[in-house]
């Protein structure tokens, strides 16, 4: 058991960090650029030279890299001062390798180097108001018209829609069979015509997710992917393909800053970090942080050995959004009544509590619940059987439902 | 990265599962739970037999000279079987303490007995209820002359040799004595406690005679020491017990029906067993880690240590705990099994220090630094 690179591994490693010392914008050429323009001036120069999206297979713009190799370079450009690219994941980590699955050739050529270097961006409209854990159960329909399908109907938690290119989603073709079975999947040029976004304003007050309104939207029905009632399984690939986030731990506060406000606040006139009680709850948030780190690191040496990491990778977000979200709410109580100000420059840690604590409850639900999340560890890990449900082998029409 | 047992501690990990499974299933744990807790021999010699008591004494005290992961995966293993043995004060306690402090007289006299099993040994600390510190310490050594009583102490009453902690005049208050028990100076009795297949006695010791371990007023700063050790191998046998008790949850859930389904397919069970599995693979990963820092004697072992045992103590109550719960009516029985993970979960969490002072532990491990990765 050692935590060194295979000589191979070594090679790429050095490759990838010569290569971004010497590629990453310096801090004079992002100056007056957005943060959407320096995200894609930095991916336009990484697909050039050939460090973007290294797995795909070379004709699309990878270099048929393996899995451990994408993780070591993600370890690498962290540690250079990139700017994000963060808007490209949805597109790179969930269309594209629903496109290479199901498109056609032609298909695959036309989009796929372009979501590689960041020219094209994609969102996904998967979500709808009535589908949200039970995704099968979408509205949103579509009806066919010559060689074109009609679409009508709302999407939801669809991030980046207003400054996304293209959309990959899930539509109902036909509500007369199973619900699994009445949907068709397709993607679609977001500035068609009927097509109406509004931000969601969230109670952080940021606005990181969009609905999306279709009237009488026209796409082709050569951009279907998959039959028509093929779509469950198409969206399977996607949702298959979720990004391998190694280690994820579901942002927020960590313990770290906690310790350090600890030591920066009073209870009884010592400093709450001596507080017993204060270390019994530091001490178990660092458990979860540690765990979920060194579950991470064994589904690297899965990944490094060629291996398909097993399920225990799965227990990042649903471990690592409720701990920080319990950090938040302690960390604000040992501020006491300092900890309701929501100011700039009213607290030492610039917010980060108070951020953390009303952006989390989001985190606990966006890419599956908490509880849909134990629902996977019960059902797919420790193999217990599905809840009986109400919606089987009927058509979707005569399914129950709330309006 | 190569975060793995490798493929021989895998072997020895099927070896030793295999043969746990023929020689020791729950009806052998609930022998000792029936008789008293009476000293299983015969499985402790075959135990030794296959080398398991010798696995990190060195070569030459008769030693297999293996590393601290072959003796992860065997502490997994015990834990998961609930073995009714005193491997953990013999091994993890008396032997790392004769290896890190015994003189080479000691060692040569004690460590190839520890390793053919022929001995057994165990750490005397406790004085009673509470927590003990040095200055809690009332056994006293005057010229190695020991007198004072120990309780409980585990394994005490078929241990072979104790390393007794002393009250010291000097250094950081305490001192290590190594003891041999069968001497007239030493009296023990039997205790009950709470898990009778690991079985507890008070020792009085009234002018026994010993040898100091160490330097006189350096006991409590190894004990400290000793303790960073052992808690990643309690961890390891803490959570291969938890993954016991979450197989024992599952397959009883699938088996059991209630409003005409298996009550595994209710959401309650489903997520009940989930949040054990959960907490099962958090300790397990912070016991990888605690293999790699043992094994390494990184400089951050011991908050490597704190952050295992921590997690391993919480998994293993929570699994212990709700298995009986999913068990229904019949988990609180004496028939069913349940009750020995409960038994043993509660055991274990207090034997080196409560979950309180190894929460403290690792967060002084934080305020020193010791996260900054290591690897």
């Amino acid at each position: 058991m050692d935590f060194k690179d295979s000589p191979e591994e070594a090679t790429f490693r050095d490759q990838a960090a010569t290569w971004l010392k010497a590629n990453v914008p310096a801090p004079a050429e992002l100056d007056g650029l957005s943060e959407m323009e320096r995200g894609k001036l930095w991916q336009k120069r990484k697909a050039d030279a050939g460090w973007a999206c290294i797995r795909w297979p070379e004709e699309y713009g990878g270099r048929g890299a393996n899995a451990i190799q994408q993780v070591i370079l993600n370890q690498e450009e962290s540690k250079v001062a990139a700017p994000a690219t963060g808007q490209f994941s949805i597109g790179q980590g969930m269309a594209a390798p629903t496109m290479m699955t199901w498109a056609t050739e032609e298909q695959k050529t036309r989009f796929l180097p372009k979501l590689a270097s960041g020219e094209e961006i994609w969102c996904q409209l998967f979500s709808e108001p009535a589908g949200g854990s039970d995704l099968a159960a979408l509205r949103t329909k579509a009806v066919k018209d010559g060689d074109d399908w009609i679409i009508n109907g709302q999407k939801i938690w669809t991030s980046g829609a207003h400054y996304s290119d293209w959309g990959i989603l899930v539509l109902r073709t036909d509500p007369d069979v199973p619900k699994h079975q009445g949907l068709s999947y397709f993607f679609l040029d977001m500035k068609s015509p009927g097509i109406e976004i509004k931000p969601i304003k969230q109670i952080s007050g940021a606005a990181n997710f969009n609905e999306v309104y279709f009237t009488d939207v026209r796409v082709s029905d050569t951009q279907r992917l998959g039959e028509v009632g093929q779509g469950w399984q198409v969206a399977l690939t996607t949702l298959m393909n979720e990004r391998a986030s190694i280690g994820g731990g579901g942002g927020g506060a960590g313990v770290k800053q906690a310790l350090k406000l600890a030591n920066s606040v009073n209870i009884d006139d010592k400093p709450a970090s001596k507080d017993r009680q204060v270390r019994a709850k530091l001490a178990d948030w660092y458990v979860k942080e540690a765990g979920i780190k060194y579950t991470g690191y064994r589904s690297m040496t899965a990944l490094s050995r060629g291996e398909i990491p097993g399920p225990e990778n799965s227990i990042g977000k649903l471990v690592g959004a409720p701990k920080s979200q319990d950090l938040a709410s302690f960390a604000i109580d040992l501020q006491e009544m300092g900890g309701v100000m929501w100011s700039p420059g009213e607290n030492d840690f610039d917010n980060l509590f108070q951020s953390s604590f009303m952006g989390i409850p989001g985190l606990r639900i966006a890419g599956g619940t908490d509880e849909i999340m134990a629902n996977i560890i019960a059902e797919r890990v420790l193999g217990l059987p599905q809840e009986p449900r109400m919606d089987k082998g009927i058509p979707f029409t005569e399914v129950p439902t709330g309006s | 990265m190569n975060f793995e047992f490798s493929e021989e501690q895998n072997l020895l990990r099927e070896q030793a599962r295999g043969f746990l499974q023929d020689n020791c299933s729950t009806k052998v744990v609930r022998e000792s739970l029936e008789n008293g807790g009476e000293f299983n021999k015969e499985l402790w010699r075959k135990v030794a037999e296959m080398g398991w008591t010798s696995t990190v004494i060195p070569e030459e005290y008769d030693g297999l000279g293996l590393s601290y992961f072959e003796l992860s995966v065997i502490a997994d293993e015990l834990g998961r079987a609930l073995a009714p043995l005193p491997f953990s004060s013999s091994v993890y306690l008396g032997t790392e303490a004769i290896l890190a402090a015994g003189s080479n007289t000691q060692k040569e006299s004690w460590l190839p007995k520890l390793a053919s099993g022929e001995a057994i040994a165990t750490f005397a600390i406790a004085e009673g209820n509470g927590q003990t510190t040095a200055a809690s310490l009332t056994t006293t050594a005057e010229g190695a002359s020991i007198t004072g009583t120990k309780v409980p102490v585990p394994d005490g009453d078929i241990a072979d040799v104790a390393v007794v902690v002393t009250k010291s005049a000097t250094g950081d208050g305490a001192s290590w004595y190594l003891v041999p028990l069968d001497q007239p100076g030493v009296h023990r009795e039997k205790v009950s406690t709470l898990d009778p297949s690991r079985t507890y006695a008070t020792i009085t010791f009234n002018a026994a005679s010993g040898e100091l371990m160490g330097a006189e007023g350096s006991g409590w700063a190894s004990t400290q020491a000793l303790y960073d050790r052992a808690a990643i191998l309690f961890a390891w046998e803490q959570t291969g017990g938890s993954d016991a008790a979450l197989e024992m949850a599952k397959n009883y859930a699938l088996g059991r029906y209630a409003f005409g389904r298996p009550i595994a397919s209710y959401q309650a069970i489903k997520h009940k067993l989930a949040d054990m599995y959960v907490k099962n693979t958090l300790a397990r990963s912070n016991c990888y880690y605690g293999a790699w820092a043992l094994d390494s004697n990184a400089p951050n072992l011991p908050l490597a240590a704190a952050t295992a045992r921590v997690a391993a103590t919480q998994a293993y109550y929570y699994a212990s705990k709700e298995n009986i719960q999913t068990h229904g009516g019949m988990g609180f029985t004496w028939e069913f099994d349940c009750q020995f993970h409960y038994r043993r979960a509660k055991v274990l969490s207090v034997v080196i220090g409560n979950e309180s002072q190894w929460q403290d532990k690792l967060v002084t491990g934080l305020e020193a630094g010791l996260d900054e990765d290591a690897a």
